[in-house]
């Protein structure tokens, strides 16, 4: 089975099946094993994104039924221009041809042209990845720190108050679409409500006009843009870590070797942190990097909402066209970011659990 | 799942099941809170042409003032066009419901019968099938899903796809390990060595025994349809014509309601959301909790 299968049963039954003993001992893995290992998961990653590169053209080069008038929508176009089109299109080449040509421009970068902005579609999204890093990573550092704590902390006593708070919070959380969150929270500290002051910009990434570079002006400029994209983002991610973690606890937390460290006379505090949330993190950990890559994507509404100058704005402003070229190329991105996180948590998983390691 | 099968042989056994399911079920709380949400909002829907017309929804003919605060006459407010932000938000049910449960039906028969196929046979069949619905679950969805709508036009229909085109595998997954699970016991080798056939056994023996599962998959794939619906309809993939809390939203953004601090207009809509997928989530976890007691204490 492909590459993400394996994952996913691991993640469906990881919780339960593994990161049970406290065995954490490193067993002897010859150099060798790693490497085919390596291979392995490597070339499944290679063949999900041959299999993204199928779908991607099926969808943007298959099923518009005729790129050339889309192309040519609202312009008086003669049929010699059409032909050119065509041709340049390479629509009159054999449907194989043309895809063997589309993969080979993605892998040497080559993403087409955007109709919008009338550039390289690989030029918009290099200027346009680093905020999105920016702004993903910020967001996810701070749910997971909030997440995990939130989570050992209602697992290892579930049905306390914090436990059903915190649980009611997460599943309110998950019920709300992440723009609206978005679009409130700008209601309250951009616009104002009530005794509230305008506190922070309502979008960009920066104020217009702003010096740049490195100088501190400009880093806490930056830092005030970045607070309310993150906030939502963190509110949305974070109830579903405080989930995993949660459940991965309450697996534990009947195991013969918590009872053992609780007779050696550890105090409570210490039987979690030493013994139960080393053991949980296992499933957690992979669980959290799979869904990195899909978090990305999520990353689409909030960044429409601030104008956040990110993959994602960029993803809302193709859409507005429809910028097709563009479009392809954002789905192409997103898509291999995902395929390039599973691998990151295949690879991580095998590192922190020894069993998975002698297989 | 499990209960359905193991139930006493006294008095016909899935309508006993069956009974103590709705005890249980009547016993939650919150199972019932769920469901009464359920049956306001249908009936809410459905009822819906009844009070509100043609006219009290067309930007042309309304009749309050451009994002009047709430009043007495309107009293949620109105929109950039005057209308009753209450009238649109009551019309607005229709399309969101309409539009996640098509979809989820879509979702479930495609992933029904191909976690079937794929947990009945094995060999070169299962592993083709489970490798495409692996390969679909790793491609992210919501970029997926713009991809779809955007290249099949604006509308309802194209929402309706790219939703169930991304949500299939979750679903196929589940019921492939279910009837993997259905078919290691020992009535399925009964019903073989009296000559049931592939299609017998999956529809008579197999189907009835997930049918439980596809049910409570269906009530959660409903709520994460409908936030699909709204998320796709906000980024403007939705039916312009139409009225719906995704565009609801979507105008009070894009026409400045929101820089305006018209919190009428934009509180709303995401309550509206925020409660129907409550509502699905409570009925089906409240359903996955009595047919499987072991997940009750995890959720």
């Amino acid at each position: 089975m492909a590459q993400p299968a394996a994952l996913t049963e691991l993640e469906l039954s990881g919780s339960a099946s593994l990161g049970r003993g406290a065995d954490t001992g490193r067993g002897d893995s010859a150099p060798r094993d790693f490497l085919s290992y390596l291979a392995r998961k490597t070339g499944a990653a290679v063949v999900s994104f041959v299999m993204l590169m199928v779908v991607g053209f099926v969808i943007f080069a298959l099923m518009p039924s005729d790129p050339v008038a889309t192309l040519t929508r609202g312009r008086i176009t003669s049929a010699k221009q059409k032909a050119f089109l065509i041709h340049q299109l390479g629509l009159n080449q054999p449907v194989w041809e043309r895809f063997v040509h589309f993969v080979l421009n993605t892998f040497q970068g080559k993403l087409g042209y955007s109709w919008q902005f009338q550039q390289p579609v690989s030029t918009l999204v290099a200027q346009r990845l680093w905020p999105t890093m920016l702004l993903m990573g910020t967001s996810t550092i701070l749910s997971i720190v909030l997440g995990m704590w939130l989570g050992i902390h209602s697992g290892w006593r579930p049905g306390s108050l914090l436990d059903r708070v915190s649980t009611g919070t997460s599943l309110t959380l998950w019920s709300v679409p992440t723009f609206w969150l978005g679009l409130i929270l700008l209601v309250l500290f951009s616009v104002g409500f009530g005794p509230i002051p305008p506190l922070f910009p309502a979008g960009g990434m920066s104020t217009p006009g702003s010096p740049g570079g490195l100088s501190p002006a400009h880093f806490l400029d930056v830092l005030r843009h970045l607070v309310l994209p993150c906030l939502t983002l963190v509110l949305v991610i974070f109830a579903q870590y405080v989930t995993i973690m949660r459940s991965s606890i309450i697996d534990e937390l009947g195991s013969p070797y918590l009872l053992t460290a609780r007779a050696k006379g550890l105090r409570d505090a210490e039987v979690r942190r030493r013994h139960a949330v080393p053991n949980a993190m296992l499933p957690s950990v992979t669980v959290i990097f799979l869904q990195l890559g899909t978090l990305i994507s999520g990353a689409i509404t909030v960044e429409t909402v601030y104008s956040w100058p990110g993959l994602g704005y960029l993803t809302f402003q193709a859409l507005q066209i429809p910028d097709l070229p563009l479009l392809e190329g954002t789905f192409v991105i997103f898509g291999a970011s995902v395929i390039v996180f599973n691998l990151f948590a295949d690879l991580l998983y095998r590192h922190l659990d020894p069993r998975v390691r002698r297989q | 799942m499990t209960t359905l099968a193991q139930a006493a042989p006294a008095a016909p056994p899935r309508f006993q099941a069956l009974r103590r399911f709705a005890r249980a079920y009547i016993r939650t709380p919150s199972a019932m809170a769920g469901l009464a949400i359920l049956v306001a909002v249908t009936l809410l829907a459905l009822t819906a042409p009844l009070f509100i017309h043609a006219s009290d929804l067309s930007v042309v003919g309304a009749t309050g003032q451009s994002l009047a605060p709430p009043s007495a006459r309107f009293p949620l407010g109105t929109d950039q066009a005057g209308r009753s932000v209450l009238t649109l938000l009551i019309w607005g049910t229709r399309p969101s419901l309409a539009i996640g449960v098509i979809a989820t039906l879509l979702t479930m028969v495609v992933g029904a019968a191909i976690g079937l196929l794929a947990g009945h046979f094995d060999g070169v069949v299962s592993r083709v099938l489970m490798a495409v619905t692996d390969w679909f679950i790793a491609l992210p969805s919501l970029p997926l899903a713009i991809a779809l709508a955007a290249v099949l036009g604006q509308g309802d229909t194209s929402i309706t796809i790219a939703i169930a085109v991304t949500s299939w595998p979750g679903t196929a997954r589940l019921i492939r390990a279910q009837t993997l699970a259905v078919e290691a016991r020992p009535f399925i080798e009964r019903a073989q060595a009296l000559g049931a056939g592939h299609t017998q056994i999956m529809t008579r023996q197999v189907l009835p025994n997930v049918a439980p599962l596809i049910l409570v998959s269906s009530t959660l794939t409903v709520a994460g349809a409908i936030l699909s619906e709204t998320t796709l309809t906000f980024l403007g993939l939705g039916n312009p014509t139409d009225v719906s809390w995704g565009s609801m939203l979507n105008q009070a953004f894009g026409q400045g309601a929101v820089t305006q601090g018209a919190w009428w207009y934009v509180i709303p809509p995401g309550i509206a959301i925020l409660v129907v997928v409550l509502g699905f989530t409570l009925v089906g976890r409240a359903v996955e909790n009595i047919l499987n007691p072991r997940m009750a204490r995890k959720s």
